[in-house]
């Protein structure tokens, strides 16, 4: 637990201090990972421990972006570039889940998928959201007194919201709650059995998940000061359920290494080829073939080999010796 | 002398009508490949795209609409096929969200392929020569290839009823939908059948997309903007059933068609309330079989 502890830690100051050594784009690149990392967080809390594969997470990322620009326009504080956005993720989620857990399996899939469309069509039409062109122009907040339009201050920031976001969820699923929702994940019916409002768990979950992707969408408007329509469409909770099966389910910092794998491989790629797309199809088909783990699944089962070697090594010296 | 309004209305309905039978052979695909192998395939915009962009190419190489619209069916089908015996089959033993990330993979895979080929633009198709003007009807003009589109959408609808309820394969298929488990102990070779309906799925759906063409040109994301149509269409509809995917159709292309004719500030928006209403009052589709 405590090496646990401290390796988080490490982490997280070597995140903080990664500017010092870097340049200006591994530091975008950076940050752009520690935001979809907190997404990809979200989204692992609903599919990896509660069972609950969601197509349309993008709906509360985008929704935490839109509300976030709108905001910020008028007021550029914590309250506009953190709390509003928040909040209306968990009230959006709270009717959306509320309309989508009456189904499970591929009908949540879909119903799910179908609702974040919906949102991607209001923004698409509606003029005064900027239609298609989105809202541009929005200013970074100033939150505790510290404007966070300079760099330095705005990394620290994300990467602080970062650890305090990990550091919740994991909270969560270490909680009786969590295992409330693991429980749900193994065995649906059991729980319900056992006596445990299973729906209004699932619902509970649905919302924190929303809110914390609604904060993810909004430091992206803060990161790039434009919130587009795109954020919305299904193929970015595709990307995000991509990460997540990268990295490995059911973990949380997978869900921030898949992140982190699916950006940088993205940046690689895109500067040798403009087949990125093709190269990032290839590499998902091969990890939902071959490596169901994703990285995390997949080292720990390296490791437990390892592990497990000299053990069979011996045991299979022994063997020999005594059939000789 | 007939009333303007009525025509406006009539000649709406029609446009509906179309683009409900191309919303048809989608689902009804989806639907069939879902029914029996319990798989969501993200990927079947992918065949629809890729069967307007086959289409294209045989048009180009041979002039022939007519060649296109049989021979892209069998190209894409057959790529179908292939990805269902190879990367789909050793996933069934696997929770089903393996299956439904492998087809979203296929997505990006299929559309990057597609860009890389013809380019990223708009790329607009031809009508056949013998469909390329337009007709009046109850004061109405309307592009003759529509009406071509209609007629020809309603009898492959017919056709496929028929195999469906009328044929040997189409009771195999029937028993597969409703439990894949007990045929397979009945002494059919269910894996087969599995690959069949699945290339089959793919087939329609590019035949859908080569018909879709002089309408709506090709463009490589026409797969991703229609598949959440053709989700709509099969949740409204019922999953696993022709009916619903037949009623789905033609609900979600008519209230598209006059939403944009009407109330265009909102016309994106009506097919999420249809969908939304059904899903409040009958979750399980018009058509469904009830939830557990």
């Amino acid at each position: 637990m405590t090496a646990r502890v401290v390796a988080f830690a490490v982490v997280i100051v070597a995140l903080a201090l990664f500017p010092s050594v870097a340049g200006n784009y591994p530091v975008k690149l950076l940050q752009e990972i520690l935001i979809w990392g907190v997404f990809a967080m979200s989204l692992d809390l609903l599919m990896g421990f509660t069972g609950m594969v969601s197509f349309g997470h993008s709906a509360f990322f985008g929704l935490g972006g839109y509300v976030a620009a709108l905001a910020l326009l008028q007021s550029p504080g914590a309250l506009a570039g953190l709390v509003l956005p928040a909040a209306a993720a968990a009230l959006v989620a709270l009717v959306v889940g509320f309309l989508s857990i009456r189904v499970s399996g591929v009908y949540f899939i879909m119903l799910t998928l179908a609702f974040s469309q919906m949102f991607f069509a209001v923004t698409f039409q509606v003029q005064r959201l900027g239609a298609e062109d989105g809202i541009v122009g929005v200013p970074r907040p100033r939150i505790l007194g510290v404007d966070l339009a300079g760099a330095t201050a705005f990394h620290l920031y994300l990467v602080a919201l970062l650890a305090l976001l990990a550091i919740l969820l994991w909270r969560i699923v270490q909680s009786p709650f969590g295992h409330v929702l693991r429980g749900i994940h193994e065995n649906e019916a059991r729980m319900e059995a056992v006596g445990y409002p299973v729906r209004r768990y699932k619902l509970l979950a649905f919302v924190i998940a929303g809110s914390v992707a609604g904060i993810a969408g909004a430091l992206y408007t803060q990161l790039n000061g434009y919130i587009s329509p795109d954020a919305f469409f299904w193929t970015t909770s595709g990307e995000a359920l991509l990460m997540v099966i990268i990295g490995g389910t059911g973990t949380l910092a997978g869900a921030v290494l898949g992140a982190a794998a699916f950006i940088l491989l993205q940046s690689l790629v895109s500067t040798y080829t403009e087949r990125w797309m093709l190269i990032l199809g290839v590499t998902f088909i091969v990890f939902v073939l071959f490596a169901p783990g994703g990285i995390v699944g997949t080292m720990r089962g390296a490791a437990r080999t390892a592990r497990a070697w000299p053990r069979r090594a011996g045991a299979a010296r022994r063997a020999l010796r005594r059939q000789a | 002398m007939p009333v303007p309004i009525l025509a406006d209305v009539f000649a709406q309905t029609l446009n509906g009508l179309s683009y409900g039978v191309l919303l048809f052979l989608l689902s009804v695909g989806l639907t069939l490949i879902f029914g029996m192998l319990d798989v969501v395939n993200l990927a079947h915009g992918s065949f629809y795209m890729l069967g307007a962009y086959a289409g294209l190419a045989l048009i180009a190489a041979t002039g022939n609409f007519w060649l296109a619209l049989i021979a892209a069916p069998i190209v894409v089908g057959g790529l179908g096929m292939l990805v269902e015996r190879t990367c789909l089959r050793p996933l069934y033993r696997r929770p089903p969200l393996d299956q439904i990330l492998l087809t979203f993979g296929f997505i990006y895979l299929f559309e990057d392929v597609v860009k890389w080929i013809w380019g990223g633009r708009i790329r607009s198709i031809p009508s056949p020569a013998l469909f390329s003007g337009s007709v009046t009807l109850f004061g109405a003009t309307i592009p003759s290839y529509r009406v071509f589109v209609i007629v020809f959408g309603l009898t492959v609808a017919a056709a496929l009823w028929a195999l469906i309820e009328r044929t040997r394969l189409g009771s195999i298929i029937r028993a597969g939908v409703f439990d894949a488990e007990m045929t397979a102990g009945l002494g059919i070779n269910v894996h087969r059948v599995f690959t069949g309906v699945f290339g089959f799925g793919a087939a329609l759906a590019a035949l859908s997309g080569v018909i879709a063409g002089p309408i709506q040109s090709a463009y490589p994301a026409m797969g991703t903007e229609i598949l959440v149509r053709t989700l709509i269409v099969v949740v409204v509809g019922g999953l696993g059933s022709l009916k619903g995917s037949l009623a789905g159709s033609l609900i979600i292309g008519q209230a598209e068609t006059f939403g944009k004719a009407w109330l265009p500030d909102t016309a994106m928006l009506i097919i999420y309330v249809v969908m939304a209403l059904v899903v409040l009052l009958r979750p399980q589709g018009l058509f469904g079989r009830p939830l557990k």
